[in-house]
């Protein structure tokens, strides 16, 4: 088969099998790019997804567009990304259609009242892991909670705050490597 | 067309910037309701909700949903290009040189300032769909009083939600699609919207 097919064809699987995005992905990953296709050695893989967690984006559309940049070229990475991305558009462009004509319903309403109580725990959940990994010590610390009260207090886009937090980043760590 | 461009500007500049994941873009999402008034709070989280209980990564997802309601089947086309054309460009060129990007040390720290921030953007974003959720602003304003502010049906149920999606042994490890699923029904029955 064509190998851009098949990077097409084999990151659409993947998009469509994984459920809940970047971390849900990798099981999938390794069987299908390791494993049947050899694209990518286990180690190879492991690099990729760490640096698709670290750079801005999505996780799951960052490792597609690595692994096929890796496997075939630029065209080969961008292919793997809308093969990545193409389930979704369907999936939730047919929900999304089928809700907007049920939305005014009694009981769609009452549903998604319900629902909407569990995307808060849902959020709260993935702030906790996050925060296992994020705030490690007083500075990062004082980042979170800065950050996260001046973008309930004000207007600022979230932009601001993430090029101000790269640059305390940069500060703060360096600093300290020539204090010592 | 106007809205077509200010879609895509809009979905890059959240691919650009919202770093560790697919609720990374959340933050963003509320920006941009704020700014052009295409979908409300409520809505979003209805969004986020769905796009955790069908395939596809959640950001992907979430973008492709919000360039649905605001403009159909090219409004979602473009919004997921938008989101993710800025991780093209830069993975191919960090694919050229990986492990210089990776050992660097101004790479890594920035990175020790982004994460914690970016955990309090989706904090923040949290908040948001939380006073959704639990504060009767309505009920408040007519009765002016402090037991008519909180829901306490939704209190008790976060509650139990969060005891068993973090804490149970036997659930936590479950997929969110369950814990949706059980509040639709929850919801439903107790009538949470009141109608």
């Amino acid at each position: 088969m064509n190998k851009f097919a098949d990077l097409f064809l084999t990151f659409a699987r993947i998009g469509g099998l994984t459920f809940g995005g970047g971390y849900a992905m990798l099981p999938i990953l390794q069987r299908e790019v390791v494993e049947k296709r050899g694209w990518a050695s286990e180690e190879e893989l492991m690099d990729y997804y760490a640096i698709g967690q670290c750079t801005p984006g999505i996780i799951a559309v960052n490792t597609a567009t690595f692994i096929g940049q890796r496997t075939a070229g630029i065209a080969g990475g961008i292919i793997a990304t809308l093969g990545v991305v193409f389930p979704s558009l369907i999936i939730i462009s047919v929900i999304a259609a089928f809700i907007q004509n049920f939305a005014d319903l009694a009981v769609v309403q009452n549903a998604f009242a319900g629902i909407r109580v569990c995307v808060c725990v849902l959020i709260f959940n993935a702030v906790m892991k996050l925060w296992k990994k994020s705030v490690i010590d007083r500075k990062t610390l004082a980042i979170f909670i800065v950050v996260m009260m001046g973008s309930v207090l004000t207007d600022l886009s979230p932009i601001v705050f993430v090029i101000l937090a790269a640059a305390a980043g940069i500060f703060l760590q360096n600093k300290e490597v020539q204090a010592k | 067309m106007m809205v077509y461009l200010q879609l895509f500007y809009e979905f890059f500049k959240a691919g650009l910037f919202a770093i560790g994941g697919g609720m990374a873009t959340l933050p963003f999402l509320y920006d941009i309701s704020d700014k052009t008034g295409w979908y409300s709070y409520g809505q979003l989280a209805d969004m986020v909700a769905i796009s955790e209980s069908t395939p596809g990564p959640i950001g992907v997802n979430m973008a492709t949903y919000v360039g649905f309601t605001t403009c159909g089947v090219p409004g979602a086309v473009i919004a997921t290009l938008g989101l993710i054309t800025p991780s093209i460009i830069i993975i191919l060129i960090i694919a050229g040189f990986l492990k210089a990007f990776k050992d660097n040390k101004y790479v890594k720290s920035a990175f020790y300032g982004l994460r914690p921030a970016s955990t309090g953007l989706i904090a923040a974003a949290g908040l948001s769909v939380l006073s959704l959720v639990l504060l009767n602003k309505d009920a408040y304003a007519v009765s002016g009083s402090f037991m008519d502010l909180f829901s306490l049906p939704g209190l008790i149920m976060m509650a139990v939600l969060y005891y068993f999606t973090a804490k149970c042994k036997k659930t936590k490890g479950l997929h969110p699609v369950v814990f949706i699923a059980a509040s639709a029904v929850i919801g439903i029955v107790f009538r949470f919207a009141g109608v």
